[in-house]
Protein backbone atom coordinates (compact mmCIF):
# COMPACT_ATOMS: atom_id res chain seq x y z
CA UNK A 1 0.00 0.00 0.00
CA UNK A 2 1.26 3.78 -1.05
CA UNK A 3 -0.21 6.32 0.71
CA UNK A 4 2.97 8.86 -0.22
CA UNK A 5 2.22 8.86 -4.39
CA UNK A 6 -0.71 9.24 -6.51
CA UNK A 7 -1.56 5.44 -7.56
CA UNK A 8 -4.70 6.39 -9.84
CA UNK A 9 -5.72 8.62 -12.40
CA UNK A 10 -8.52 11.18 -12.60
CA UNK A 11 -9.68 8.94 -15.65
CA UNK A 12 -9.45 6.13 -12.71
CA UNK A 13 -5.80 4.09 -14.51
CA UNK A 14 -3.68 2.68 -12.17
CA UNK A 15 -0.19 4.21 -11.58
CA UNK A 16 2.00 1.70 -10.96
CA UNK A 17 4.38 1.63 -8.11
CA UNK A 18 6.13 -0.81 -5.96
CA UNK A 19 3.40 -2.11 -2.69
CA UNK A 20 0.41 -1.02 -4.93
CA UNK A 21 -0.21 -4.53 -6.66
CA UNK A 22 0.59 -7.84 -5.72
CA UNK A 23 2.74 -10.01 -8.32
CA UNK A 24 1.06 -13.54 -6.99
CA UNK A 25 -2.80 -12.64 -7.23
CA UNK A 26 -1.51 -11.37 -10.71
CA UNK A 27 0.82 -13.72 -12.00
CA UNK A 28 -3.24 -16.37 -10.87
CA UNK A 29 -4.60 -14.20 -13.47
CA UNK A 30 -2.18 -14.18 -15.93
CA UNK A 31 -0.56 -17.32 -16.41
CA UNK A 32 -3.19 -19.68 -17.20
CA UNK A 33 -4.16 -16.94 -20.22
CA UNK A 34 -0.69 -18.31 -22.16
CA UNK A 35 0.39 -14.96 -23.02
CA UNK A 36 3.10 -13.92 -25.78
CA UNK A 37 4.30 -10.71 -25.26
CA UNK A 38 6.37 -8.88 -27.74
CA UNK A 39 9.15 -6.29 -27.26
CA UNK A 40 10.55 -3.76 -30.05
CA UNK A 41 13.84 -2.11 -29.32
CA UNK A 42 15.45 -0.59 -32.12
CA UNK A 43 19.54 -1.03 -32.59
CA UNK A 44 20.14 1.65 -35.29
CA UNK A 45 23.74 2.61 -36.21
CA UNK A 46 26.11 2.06 -33.51
CA UNK A 47 23.45 0.96 -30.85
CA UNK A 48 23.62 -2.52 -31.51
CA UNK A 49 26.73 -2.22 -29.22
CA UNK A 50 23.87 -2.22 -26.57
CA UNK A 51 21.61 -5.13 -27.90
CA UNK A 52 23.98 -8.14 -25.69
CA UNK A 53 23.10 -6.35 -22.29
CA UNK A 54 19.36 -5.72 -23.00
CA UNK A 55 18.53 -8.60 -23.88
CA UNK A 56 20.32 -10.56 -20.96
CA UNK A 57 19.11 -8.23 -18.20
CA UNK A 58 15.81 -8.84 -20.08
CA UNK A 59 16.14 -12.39 -19.67
CA UNK A 60 16.85 -11.76 -15.48
CA UNK A 61 13.67 -9.23 -15.37
CA UNK A 62 11.39 -8.98 -18.03
CA UNK A 63 8.36 -11.14 -17.94
CA UNK A 64 9.61 -14.14 -15.99
CA UNK A 65 7.86 -16.89 -16.81
CA UNK A 66 5.81 -15.86 -19.67
CA UNK A 67 6.60 -16.78 -23.48
CA UNK A 68 8.52 -13.12 -25.18
CA UNK A 69 9.63 -12.46 -28.50
CA UNK A 70 11.92 -10.18 -28.49
CA UNK A 71 12.15 -7.93 -31.95
CA UNK A 72 15.45 -5.82 -32.78
CA UNK A 73 15.15 -3.82 -35.29
CA UNK A 74 18.57 -2.87 -36.98
CA UNK A 75 20.14 -1.80 -40.15
CA UNK A 76 23.15 -4.08 -38.60
CA UNK A 77 22.06 -7.13 -38.10
CA UNK A 78 25.62 -8.78 -38.46
CA UNK A 79 26.96 -6.80 -35.25
CA UNK A 80 24.09 -8.42 -33.15
CA UNK A 81 25.19 -10.83 -30.41
CA UNK A 82 23.74 -13.80 -30.39
CA UNK A 83 22.49 -14.15 -27.13
CA UNK A 84 21.51 -17.31 -24.80
CA UNK A 85 17.74 -17.20 -24.38
CA UNK A 86 15.28 -19.37 -21.93
CA UNK A 87 12.72 -21.58 -23.40
CA UNK A 88 9.52 -20.26 -24.10
CA UNK A 89 11.58 -17.05 -26.20
CA UNK A 90 12.72 -15.72 -29.38
CA UNK A 91 14.73 -12.89 -30.47
CA UNK A 92 14.18 -12.15 -34.26
CA UNK A 93 16.14 -9.87 -36.34
CA UNK A 94 13.93 -6.91 -38.51
CA UNK A 95 16.42 -5.37 -41.02
CA UNK A 96 15.58 -1.77 -41.32
CA UNK A 97 17.49 0.50 -43.64
CA UNK A 98 19.51 2.52 -42.68
CA UNK A 99 18.75 6.68 -42.71
CA UNK A 100 20.98 9.68 -42.65
CA UNK A 101 20.70 10.37 -39.48
CA UNK A 102 19.67 9.95 -36.02
CA UNK A 103 17.75 11.98 -36.00
CA UNK A 104 15.92 10.88 -38.78
CA UNK A 105 15.58 7.32 -38.08
CA UNK A 106 14.21 8.11 -34.74
CA UNK A 107 11.02 10.12 -36.46
CA UNK A 108 10.43 6.57 -38.42
CA UNK A 109 10.36 4.16 -35.47
CA UNK A 110 5.95 4.59 -35.15
CA UNK A 111 6.09 3.88 -38.77
CA UNK A 112 8.02 0.64 -38.56
CA UNK A 113 6.60 -0.63 -34.83
CA UNK A 114 3.22 0.04 -37.02
CA UNK A 115 4.40 -2.31 -40.10
CA UNK A 116 6.02 -4.39 -38.67
CA UNK A 117 2.62 -5.26 -36.29
CA UNK A 118 0.53 -5.58 -39.57
CA UNK A 119 2.84 -7.86 -41.38
CA UNK A 120 3.99 -10.02 -38.44
CA UNK A 121 3.47 -9.42 -35.11
CA UNK A 122 -0.27 -9.30 -34.45
CA UNK A 123 -0.43 -12.84 -35.59
CA UNK A 124 2.48 -13.60 -32.41
CA UNK A 125 2.17 -11.76 -29.77
CA UNK A 126 -0.72 -10.70 -27.44
CA UNK A 127 0.28 -7.53 -25.85
CA UNK A 128 3.28 -5.21 -27.16
CA UNK A 129 6.29 -2.69 -25.43
CA UNK A 130 8.18 -0.75 -27.11
CA UNK A 131 11.37 -0.29 -25.52
CA UNK A 132 14.31 1.80 -25.88
CA UNK A 133 17.55 -0.30 -26.67
CA UNK A 134 20.18 1.57 -24.81
CA UNK A 135 18.77 0.54 -21.33
CA UNK A 136 19.36 -2.62 -18.72
CA UNK A 137 16.33 -4.32 -16.57
CA UNK A 138 17.68 -3.95 -12.63
CA UNK A 139 14.47 -5.71 -11.30
CA UNK A 140 11.11 -7.35 -12.02
CA UNK A 141 9.30 -6.05 -14.69
CA UNK A 142 5.66 -8.76 -14.74
CA UNK A 143 1.90 -8.41 -15.40
CA UNK A 144 1.17 -5.39 -13.27
CA UNK A 145 2.25 -3.67 -16.75
CA UNK A 146 -0.26 -5.28 -18.82
CA UNK A 147 -2.97 -3.23 -19.94
CA UNK A 148 -4.94 -1.81 -23.05
CA UNK A 149 -2.68 1.17 -23.81
CA UNK A 150 0.30 1.66 -21.22
CA UNK A 151 2.58 4.55 -21.04
CA UNK A 152 5.53 5.63 -18.58
CA UNK A 153 6.25 8.86 -16.40
CA UNK A 154 9.89 10.13 -17.85
CA UNK A 155 12.11 10.13 -14.71
CA UNK A 156 12.65 13.87 -14.98
CA UNK A 157 9.20 15.25 -15.02
CA UNK A 158 7.29 13.54 -12.67
CA UNK A 159 8.50 16.04 -9.97
CA UNK A 160 7.98 19.13 -11.68
CA UNK A 161 5.45 21.31 -12.20
CA UNK A 162 3.35 20.99 -15.41
CA UNK A 163 3.91 24.61 -16.73
CA UNK A 164 7.74 23.55 -17.44
CA UNK A 165 6.55 19.92 -19.15
CA UNK A 166 8.78 20.26 -22.35
CA UNK A 167 5.70 19.51 -24.53
CA UNK A 168 5.88 20.88 -28.06
CA UNK A 169 4.54 24.64 -27.51
CA UNK A 170 4.05 26.06 -31.55
CA UNK A 171 0.76 26.06 -32.27
CA UNK A 172 1.79 24.95 -35.65
CA UNK A 173 3.21 21.57 -34.68
CA UNK A 174 0.78 19.18 -34.59
CA UNK A 175 2.37 17.42 -31.23
CA UNK A 176 1.02 21.08 -30.05
CA UNK A 177 -0.39 21.17 -26.03
CA UNK A 178 -1.40 24.43 -24.83
CA UNK A 179 0.09 25.91 -21.79
CA UNK A 180 -2.05 24.86 -18.82
CA UNK A 181 -3.12 21.85 -20.73
CA UNK A 182 -1.79 17.81 -20.48
CA UNK A 183 -1.80 15.12 -17.55
CA UNK A 184 1.60 13.85 -17.39
CA UNK A 185 4.75 13.96 -19.02
CA UNK A 186 5.27 10.49 -20.86
CA UNK A 187 8.63 9.33 -21.75
CA UNK A 188 8.95 7.95 -25.23
CA UNK A 189 11.40 5.11 -24.41
CA UNK A 190 8.35 3.02 -22.74
CA UNK A 191 4.86 2.46 -24.66
CA UNK A 192 2.81 -0.68 -24.96
CA UNK A 193 -0.49 -2.64 -25.03
CA UNK A 194 -3.02 -4.67 -26.57
CA UNK A 195 -1.02 -5.39 -30.21
CA UNK A 196 -4.45 -3.61 -31.51
CA UNK A 197 -3.82 -0.69 -29.32
CA UNK A 198 0.06 -0.36 -30.44
CA UNK A 199 -0.96 -0.54 -33.84
CA UNK A 200 -3.65 1.97 -33.93
CA UNK A 201 -1.87 4.38 -31.78
CA UNK A 202 1.56 4.33 -33.50
CA UNK A 203 -0.83 5.15 -36.63
CA UNK A 204 -2.04 7.58 -35.32
CA UNK A 205 1.46 9.20 -34.03
CA UNK A 206 3.25 8.90 -37.49
CA UNK A 207 0.77 10.48 -39.30
CA UNK A 208 0.77 13.56 -36.77
CA UNK A 209 4.78 13.25 -37.87
CA UNK A 210 4.16 12.92 -41.38
CA UNK A 211 1.83 16.35 -40.58
CA UNK A 212 4.72 18.41 -39.05
CA UNK A 213 7.35 16.99 -41.30
CA UNK A 214 5.31 18.09 -44.37
CA UNK A 215 4.68 21.71 -42.73
CA UNK A 216 8.49 21.77 -42.46
CA UNK A 217 8.58 21.32 -38.50
CA UNK A 218 10.00 19.04 -35.73
CA UNK A 219 8.64 18.58 -32.79
CA UNK A 220 10.96 19.60 -29.75
CA UNK A 221 11.73 16.23 -28.47
CA UNK A 222 10.36 14.52 -31.75
CA UNK A 223 8.61 11.33 -31.12
CA UNK A 224 7.95 11.73 -27.44
CA UNK A 225 6.00 15.09 -28.42
CA UNK A 226 3.63 13.58 -30.35
CA UNK A 227 3.20 10.71 -28.00
CA UNK A 228 2.45 12.97 -25.17
CA UNK A 229 0.22 15.08 -27.51
CA UNK A 230 -2.06 11.57 -28.43
CA UNK A 231 -2.07 10.14 -24.84
CA UNK A 232 -3.57 13.35 -23.77
CA UNK A 233 -6.05 13.24 -25.77
CA UNK A 234 -6.55 9.04 -25.71
CA UNK A 235 -5.56 8.70 -21.89
CA UNK A 236 -3.75 5.60 -21.28
CA UNK A 237 -5.65 2.88 -19.21
CA UNK A 238 -2.66 2.50 -16.98
CA UNK A 239 0.36 4.23 -16.44
CA UNK A 240 3.84 3.01 -15.24
CA UNK A 241 5.85 5.21 -12.47
CA UNK A 242 9.24 6.53 -13.08
CA UNK A 243 10.78 2.97 -11.66
CA UNK A 244 9.87 1.55 -15.03
CA UNK A 245 11.52 4.30 -17.12
CA UNK A 246 14.84 5.96 -14.82
CA UNK A 247 17.45 7.87 -15.50
CA UNK A 248 20.91 6.60 -13.74
CA UNK A 249 22.20 9.94 -13.88
CA UNK A 250 19.45 10.82 -11.93
CA UNK A 251 19.42 11.25 -7.84
CA UNK A 252 16.86 8.25 -6.32
CA UNK A 253 13.95 10.44 -4.45
CA UNK A 254 12.45 8.47 -1.37
CA UNK A 255 9.25 7.96 -3.38
CA UNK A 256 11.29 5.56 -5.75
CA UNK A 257 11.71 2.26 -4.03
CA UNK A 258 13.11 0.46 -7.02
CA UNK A 259 14.70 1.12 -10.32
CA UNK A 260 13.43 -1.76 -12.90
CA UNK A 261 14.30 -0.61 -16.22
CA UNK A 262 17.18 2.61 -16.50
CA UNK A 263 19.52 3.82 -18.40
CA UNK A 264 22.99 2.82 -19.71
CA UNK A 265 25.72 5.33 -19.48
CA UNK A 266 26.88 6.52 -22.79
CA UNK A 267 29.00 9.06 -24.41
CA UNK A 268 26.70 10.70 -26.52
CA UNK A 269 29.15 11.82 -29.40
CA UNK A 270 30.76 8.94 -29.87
CA UNK A 271 26.93 6.97 -30.82
CA UNK A 272 25.85 9.41 -33.00
CA UNK A 273 27.06 10.12 -36.46
CA UNK B 1 -25.52 -19.73 -67.17
CA UNK B 2 -22.02 -20.24 -67.25
CA UNK B 3 -18.98 -17.99 -65.62
CA UNK B 4 -17.88 -15.73 -68.03
CA UNK B 5 -14.21 -13.76 -68.54
CA UNK B 6 -15.76 -11.11 -67.00
CA UNK B 7 -17.18 -12.23 -63.84
CA UNK B 8 -13.81 -14.20 -63.16
CA UNK B 9 -12.26 -10.64 -63.74
CA UNK B 10 -14.95 -9.21 -61.20
CA UNK B 11 -14.32 -12.21 -59.03
CA UNK B 12 -10.78 -11.76 -59.12
CA UNK B 13 -11.00 -8.26 -58.46
CA UNK B 14 -13.18 -8.24 -55.46
CA UNK B 15 -10.70 -10.64 -54.25
CA UNK B 16 -7.97 -8.41 -54.28
CA UNK B 17 -9.51 -5.13 -52.77
CA UNK B 18 -10.44 -7.47 -49.77
CA UNK B 19 -7.12 -8.73 -49.48
CA UNK B 20 -5.79 -5.24 -50.04
CA UNK B 21 -8.17 -4.21 -47.67
CA UNK B 22 -7.22 -6.95 -45.15
CA UNK B 23 -3.69 -6.05 -45.36
CA UNK B 24 -4.46 -2.73 -44.36
CA UNK B 25 -6.19 -3.82 -41.37
CA UNK B 26 -4.74 -6.53 -39.40
CA UNK B 27 -7.59 -6.59 -36.81
CA UNK B 28 -10.93 -6.00 -38.66
CA UNK B 29 -13.94 -4.81 -36.61
CA UNK B 30 -15.72 -7.14 -34.78
CA UNK B 31 -19.07 -7.92 -35.81
CA UNK B 32 -20.59 -7.13 -32.87
CA UNK B 33 -19.23 -3.86 -32.05
CA UNK B 34 -21.58 -0.68 -32.57
CA UNK B 35 -20.54 2.21 -35.08
CA UNK B 36 -18.83 4.71 -32.53
CA UNK B 37 -17.14 8.32 -32.30
CA UNK B 38 -14.61 8.76 -34.46
CA UNK B 39 -11.38 7.62 -32.39
CA UNK B 40 -9.46 10.65 -33.78
CA UNK B 41 -11.62 12.80 -31.90
CA UNK B 42 -9.87 12.86 -28.41
CA UNK B 43 -10.85 14.07 -24.89
CA UNK B 44 -10.24 17.90 -24.78
CA UNK B 45 -11.20 17.68 -21.10
CA UNK B 46 -8.61 19.13 -19.05
CA UNK B 47 -7.05 17.99 -15.85
CA UNK B 48 -6.35 20.32 -12.29
CA UNK B 49 -2.59 20.55 -11.67
CA UNK B 50 -3.57 18.77 -8.45
CA UNK B 51 -5.25 16.20 -9.89
CA UNK B 52 -1.90 14.64 -11.97
CA UNK B 53 0.59 15.41 -9.33
CA UNK B 54 2.32 11.80 -8.93
CA UNK B 55 4.00 12.86 -5.85
CA UNK B 56 0.24 13.99 -4.16
CA UNK B 57 -2.36 10.75 -3.46
CA UNK B 58 -5.65 12.34 -3.83
CA UNK B 59 -7.03 10.66 -0.80
CA UNK B 60 -4.17 9.15 1.95
CA UNK B 61 -7.11 8.16 3.96
CA UNK B 62 -8.20 5.11 2.30
CA UNK B 63 -7.28 2.27 -0.18
CA UNK B 64 -7.89 3.27 -4.01
CA UNK B 65 -5.87 0.17 -5.54
CA UNK B 66 -6.38 -2.80 -4.62
CA UNK B 67 -3.70 -5.46 -4.62
CA UNK B 68 -5.05 -6.70 -8.03
CA UNK B 69 -4.72 -2.97 -9.55
CA UNK B 70 -8.38 -2.48 -9.62
CA UNK B 71 -9.20 1.11 -8.57
CA UNK B 72 -11.28 1.80 -5.95
CA UNK B 73 -14.16 4.14 -6.52
CA UNK B 74 -13.84 6.93 -3.84
CA UNK B 75 -14.89 10.57 -3.75
CA UNK B 76 -12.12 12.33 -4.93
CA UNK B 77 -10.14 10.31 -7.01
CA UNK B 78 -11.79 10.64 -10.55
CA UNK B 79 -12.38 13.35 -12.80
CA UNK B 80 -16.14 12.55 -14.11
CA UNK B 81 -16.00 15.08 -16.63
CA UNK B 82 -13.15 13.11 -18.59
CA UNK B 83 -14.83 9.81 -17.61
CA UNK B 84 -18.31 10.57 -19.06
CA UNK B 85 -16.07 12.56 -22.52
CA UNK B 86 -14.46 8.77 -23.05
CA UNK B 87 -17.93 6.78 -22.03
CA UNK B 88 -19.93 9.39 -24.66
CA UNK B 89 -16.83 8.05 -27.04
CA UNK B 90 -18.37 4.43 -27.44
CA UNK B 91 -22.17 4.86 -27.71
CA UNK B 92 -23.16 2.68 -24.55
CA UNK B 93 -26.75 1.56 -22.99
CA UNK B 94 -26.24 0.86 -19.39
CA UNK B 95 -29.57 -1.01 -17.88
CA UNK B 96 -30.74 -1.53 -14.18
CA UNK B 97 -32.04 -4.18 -13.05
CA UNK B 98 -34.29 -4.40 -9.72
CA UNK B 99 -37.20 -6.35 -7.87
CA UNK B 100 -39.90 -4.95 -5.95
CA UNK B 101 -41.88 -7.78 -4.89
CA UNK B 102 -44.88 -7.92 -2.22
CA UNK B 103 -43.93 -4.82 0.05
CA UNK B 104 -41.09 -3.75 -1.61
CA UNK B 105 -43.56 -2.30 -4.28
CA UNK B 106 -43.45 0.86 -1.83
CA UNK B 107 -40.31 1.84 -2.50
CA UNK B 108 -40.28 2.20 -6.15
CA UNK B 109 -41.55 5.47 -6.41
CA UNK B 110 -38.69 6.45 -4.21
CA UNK B 111 -36.01 4.46 -6.19
CA UNK B 112 -37.36 5.61 -9.33
CA UNK B 113 -37.73 9.32 -8.85
CA UNK B 114 -34.09 9.31 -7.37
CA UNK B 115 -32.28 7.12 -9.90
CA UNK B 116 -33.51 9.36 -12.64
CA UNK B 117 -32.51 12.62 -10.96
CA UNK B 118 -28.80 10.95 -9.83
CA UNK B 119 -28.23 7.29 -11.65
CA UNK B 120 -25.79 7.72 -14.91
CA UNK B 121 -27.63 11.39 -15.34
CA UNK B 122 -27.52 12.78 -18.89
CA UNK B 123 -26.89 8.81 -20.27
CA UNK B 124 -29.19 6.14 -21.51
CA UNK B 125 -30.34 3.97 -18.78
CA UNK B 126 -32.92 1.15 -19.46
CA UNK B 127 -34.55 -0.02 -15.64
CA UNK B 128 -35.63 -3.35 -15.70
CA UNK B 129 -38.33 -3.91 -12.72
CA UNK B 130 -39.56 -7.00 -11.73
CA UNK B 131 -42.27 -7.31 -10.09
CA UNK B 132 -45.18 -9.35 -8.82
CA UNK B 133 -47.45 -6.03 -8.78
CA UNK B 134 -47.53 -4.80 -11.89
CA UNK B 135 -50.68 -2.96 -11.53
CA UNK B 136 -49.40 -1.31 -8.65
CA UNK B 137 -46.69 0.90 -10.26
CA UNK B 138 -48.09 4.39 -10.65
CA UNK B 139 -47.36 6.26 -13.62
CA UNK B 140 -43.79 7.25 -13.41
CA UNK B 141 -42.05 10.37 -14.80
CA UNK B 142 -38.92 9.02 -16.35
CA UNK B 143 -35.94 11.41 -17.85
CA UNK B 144 -36.08 11.66 -21.48
CA UNK B 145 -33.00 9.58 -22.25
CA UNK B 146 -34.19 6.37 -19.91
CA UNK B 147 -36.68 3.45 -20.40
CA UNK B 148 -38.48 1.38 -17.78
CA UNK B 149 -40.05 -1.54 -18.38
CA UNK B 150 -41.96 -3.48 -16.25
CA UNK B 151 -41.76 -7.45 -15.99
CA UNK B 152 -43.92 -9.43 -14.15
CA UNK B 153 -42.61 -12.41 -11.72
CA UNK B 154 -43.86 -14.61 -9.80
CA UNK B 155 -44.63 -14.61 -5.93
CA UNK B 156 -42.85 -16.76 -3.35
CA UNK B 157 -43.23 -17.72 -0.04
CA UNK B 158 -40.62 -16.60 1.71
CA UNK B 159 -38.33 -13.43 1.22
CA UNK B 160 -34.99 -15.94 1.03
CA UNK B 161 -36.94 -17.37 -2.10
CA UNK B 162 -37.13 -14.35 -3.88
CA UNK B 163 -33.42 -13.11 -3.65
CA UNK B 164 -32.71 -16.59 -4.18
CA UNK B 165 -33.91 -17.02 -7.57
CA UNK B 166 -33.08 -13.22 -8.19
CA UNK B 167 -29.56 -14.78 -9.66
CA UNK B 168 -31.46 -16.84 -11.75
CA UNK B 169 -34.19 -14.75 -12.91
CA UNK B 170 -31.47 -12.19 -14.12
CA UNK B 171 -28.85 -14.62 -16.21
CA UNK B 172 -32.44 -15.70 -18.29
CA UNK B 173 -33.31 -11.98 -19.04
CA UNK B 174 -29.60 -11.41 -19.94
CA UNK B 175 -29.64 -14.55 -22.40
CA UNK B 176 -33.15 -13.99 -23.93
CA UNK B 177 -33.13 -9.95 -23.51
CA UNK B 178 -30.66 -8.17 -22.03
CA UNK B 179 -27.69 -8.66 -24.46
CA UNK B 180 -29.71 -7.08 -26.90
CA UNK B 181 -30.25 -4.09 -25.67
CA UNK B 182 -27.33 -2.97 -23.45
CA UNK B 183 -23.90 -3.23 -22.94
CA UNK B 184 -23.05 -2.52 -18.98
CA UNK B 185 -25.89 -4.24 -16.60
CA UNK B 186 -25.97 -3.45 -12.74
CA UNK B 187 -28.62 -4.91 -9.89
CA UNK B 188 -29.72 -2.86 -7.51
CA UNK B 189 -32.12 -3.32 -4.53
CA UNK B 190 -35.12 -1.50 -4.46
CA UNK B 191 -34.83 -0.24 -0.99
CA UNK B 192 -32.34 2.38 -1.75
CA UNK B 193 -32.50 6.26 -2.36
CA UNK B 194 -29.73 8.16 -4.22
CA UNK B 195 -29.00 11.58 -3.00
CA UNK B 196 -26.23 12.57 -5.03
CA UNK B 197 -24.94 11.30 -8.41
CA UNK B 198 -23.53 7.54 -9.24
CA UNK B 199 -22.29 8.30 -12.95
CA UNK B 200 -19.93 6.52 -14.98
CA UNK B 201 -17.11 5.91 -12.76
CA UNK B 202 -19.00 2.59 -11.88
CA UNK B 203 -18.84 1.66 -15.19
CA UNK B 204 -15.75 -1.54 -16.06
CA UNK B 205 -16.14 -5.06 -16.77
CA UNK B 206 -16.60 -6.59 -13.18
CA UNK B 207 -17.91 -4.36 -10.34
CA UNK B 208 -18.42 -4.64 -6.31
CA UNK B 209 -19.44 -2.84 -4.25
CA UNK B 210 -17.60 -2.47 -0.75
CA UNK B 211 -19.71 -3.84 2.44
CA UNK B 212 -20.53 0.10 4.46
CA UNK B 213 -20.72 -2.61 7.77
CA UNK B 214 -17.26 -4.38 6.80
CA UNK B 215 -14.77 -1.75 5.24
CA UNK B 216 -12.62 -1.54 8.36
CA UNK B 217 -13.74 -5.02 9.10
CA UNK B 218 -10.57 -7.56 10.09
CA UNK B 219 -10.87 -10.44 7.89
CA UNK B 220 -12.31 -12.85 10.80
CA UNK B 221 -15.04 -11.07 11.35
CA UNK B 222 -16.28 -10.81 8.05
CA UNK B 223 -19.95 -12.40 6.89
CA UNK B 224 -18.41 -15.09 4.49
CA UNK B 225 -19.86 -18.50 4.53
CA UNK B 226 -18.02 -21.20 6.10
CA UNK B 227 -19.39 -23.95 6.21
CA UNK B 228 -17.90 -26.19 3.76
CA UNK B 229 -21.24 -27.91 2.94
CA UNK B 230 -22.27 -25.35 0.88
CA UNK B 231 -21.09 -23.74 -2.28
CA UNK B 232 -20.65 -20.27 -1.22
CA UNK B 233 -18.20 -21.59 1.36
CA UNK B 234 -14.87 -19.78 1.78
CA UNK B 235 -11.66 -20.89 3.79
CA UNK B 236 -10.87 -19.40 6.47
CA UNK B 237 -8.06 -17.01 6.10
CA UNK B 238 -9.15 -16.46 2.32
CA UNK B 239 -10.72 -12.92 1.20
CA UNK B 240 -10.10 -10.25 -0.30
CA UNK B 241 -13.18 -7.30 0.89
CA UNK B 242 -16.67 -8.15 1.33
CA UNK B 243 -19.15 -7.18 -0.83
CA UNK B 244 -22.93 -6.03 -0.69
CA UNK B 245 -25.22 -7.61 -3.06
CA UNK B 246 -27.32 -4.57 -2.79
CA UNK B 247 -25.32 -2.94 -5.83
CA UNK B 248 -23.06 -5.01 -8.11
CA UNK B 249 -22.72 -5.41 -12.07
CA UNK B 250 -20.18 -5.37 -14.91
CA UNK B 251 -20.49 -6.08 -18.69
CA UNK B 252 -23.61 -8.09 -19.53
CA UNK B 253 -21.24 -10.49 -20.46
CA UNK B 254 -19.44 -10.32 -17.30
CA UNK B 255 -22.71 -10.25 -15.01
CA UNK B 256 -24.68 -13.43 -16.65
CA UNK B 257 -21.17 -15.45 -16.14
CA UNK B 258 -21.62 -14.12 -11.98
CA UNK B 259 -25.37 -14.75 -12.26
CA UNK B 260 -25.06 -18.28 -13.40
CA UNK B 261 -22.07 -19.25 -11.14
CA UNK B 262 -23.81 -17.91 -7.90
CA UNK B 263 -27.57 -19.39 -9.41
CA UNK B 264 -25.98 -22.54 -9.72
CA UNK B 265 -24.00 -22.20 -6.29
CA UNK B 266 -27.98 -21.81 -4.47
CA UNK B 267 -29.47 -24.34 -6.58
CA UNK B 268 -26.87 -26.93 -5.65
CA UNK B 269 -27.24 -25.57 -1.69
CA UNK B 270 -31.24 -26.66 -1.92
CA UNK B 271 -30.70 -29.54 -3.46
CA UNK B 272 -28.45 -30.44 0.13
CA UNK B 273 -30.68 -28.92 2.30
CA UNK B 274 -28.40 -25.70 3.13
CA UNK B 275 -29.02 -22.16 3.13
CA UNK B 276 -25.64 -19.78 2.88
CA UNK B 277 -25.78 -17.39 5.74
CA UNK B 278 -26.30 -13.98 3.69
CA UNK B 279 -28.11 -16.05 1.15
CA UNK B 280 -27.13 -14.93 -2.48
CA UNK B 281 -24.79 -11.92 -1.13
CA UNK B 282 -22.70 -15.37 0.62
CA UNK B 283 -22.84 -17.02 -3.43
CA UNK B 284 -21.74 -13.17 -4.62
CA UNK B 285 -18.47 -12.89 -2.35
CA UNK B 286 -17.31 -16.27 -3.26
CA UNK B 287 -17.81 -15.53 -6.94
CA UNK B 288 -15.74 -12.55 -6.64
CA UNK B 289 -13.35 -14.01 -4.57
CA UNK B 290 -12.18 -16.16 -7.26
CA UNK B 291 -12.82 -14.01 -10.16
CA UNK B 292 -11.48 -10.73 -8.84
CA UNK B 293 -13.41 -7.46 -9.93
CA UNK B 294 -12.11 -4.99 -12.31
CA UNK B 295 -13.50 -2.11 -10.12
CA UNK B 296 -14.24 -1.92 -6.69
CA UNK B 297 -16.66 0.95 -5.26
CA UNK B 298 -16.55 2.31 -1.77
CA UNK B 299 -19.05 2.40 0.41
CA UNK B 300 -20.40 5.69 -0.71
CA UNK B 301 -21.85 4.00 -3.69
CA UNK B 302 -24.12 1.93 -0.92
CA UNK B 303 -24.90 3.11 2.61
CA UNK B 304 -26.67 1.49 5.42
CA UNK B 305 -28.70 4.13 6.85
CA UNK B 306 -28.79 2.20 10.09
CA UNK B 307 -24.55 3.01 10.82
CA UNK B 308 -23.29 6.21 11.58
CA UNK B 309 -20.91 8.22 9.38
CA UNK B 310 -17.22 8.16 9.58
CA UNK B 311 -15.32 10.68 8.64
CA UNK B 312 -13.57 8.54 5.40
CA UNK B 313 -16.93 8.87 3.60
CA UNK B 314 -17.27 12.11 2.17
CA UNK B 315 -20.74 11.34 0.24
CA UNK B 316 -23.32 8.98 0.62
CA UNK B 317 -24.62 8.66 -2.69
CA UNK B 318 -26.96 6.01 -2.39
CA UNK B 319 -28.42 4.72 0.72
CA UNK B 320 -30.74 2.35 2.18
CA UNK B 321 -34.33 3.46 2.89
CA UNK B 322 -35.97 2.44 6.90
CA UNK B 323 -38.32 -0.69 6.53
CA UNK B 324 -41.47 -0.69 7.75
CA UNK B 325 -42.24 -4.40 9.15
CA UNK B 326 -40.18 -7.30 8.42
CA UNK B 327 -38.93 -8.88 5.47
Amino acid sequence: RRQDVLTVTPWLAPIIWEGTFNSDILDSAYRPLNLTIGVTAFAIGKYTRFVGRFLESAEKHFMKGYRVNYYIFTDNPETIPNVQLQSGRRFVIVPMEKYPSWQKTSMRRMEAINKHIAETSHQEVDYLFCLDIDMVFYNAWGPETLGDIVAAIHPGYFNVPRSQFPYERRSSSAAYIPDGEGDFYYGGAVFGGLVKKVYEFTKTCHMTILTDKANGIMAAWREESHLNRHFLSHKPSKVLSPEYLWDDRKLKPPEIHLIRFSTVDKNYKEIQD
Amino acid sequence: MGITKLHGLAILVTAGITGAIWYHHPFPPASDQKPTASSEEGILLQTDLNETSPMLPRRRDVLVLTPWLAPIVWEGTFNRDILNAQYMQKNLVTGVVTFAVKKYVQFVEGFMSSANKYFLAGHQVNFYLFTDNPEQISHLQMAPENHLFVIPVQNHSQWQDISMSRMGIISRYIRSQFQYEIDYLYSIDIDVQLFEHIGVEIIDTLVGTISSWHYTARRESKSYETRTESQAAIPTGEGDFYYTASFYGGSVAEVYKLTRACFKGVMEDRENGIEARWHEESHLNKYLLYHKPTRLLSPEYYWDEELSRPRIIQVKRMCSVRKDGEK
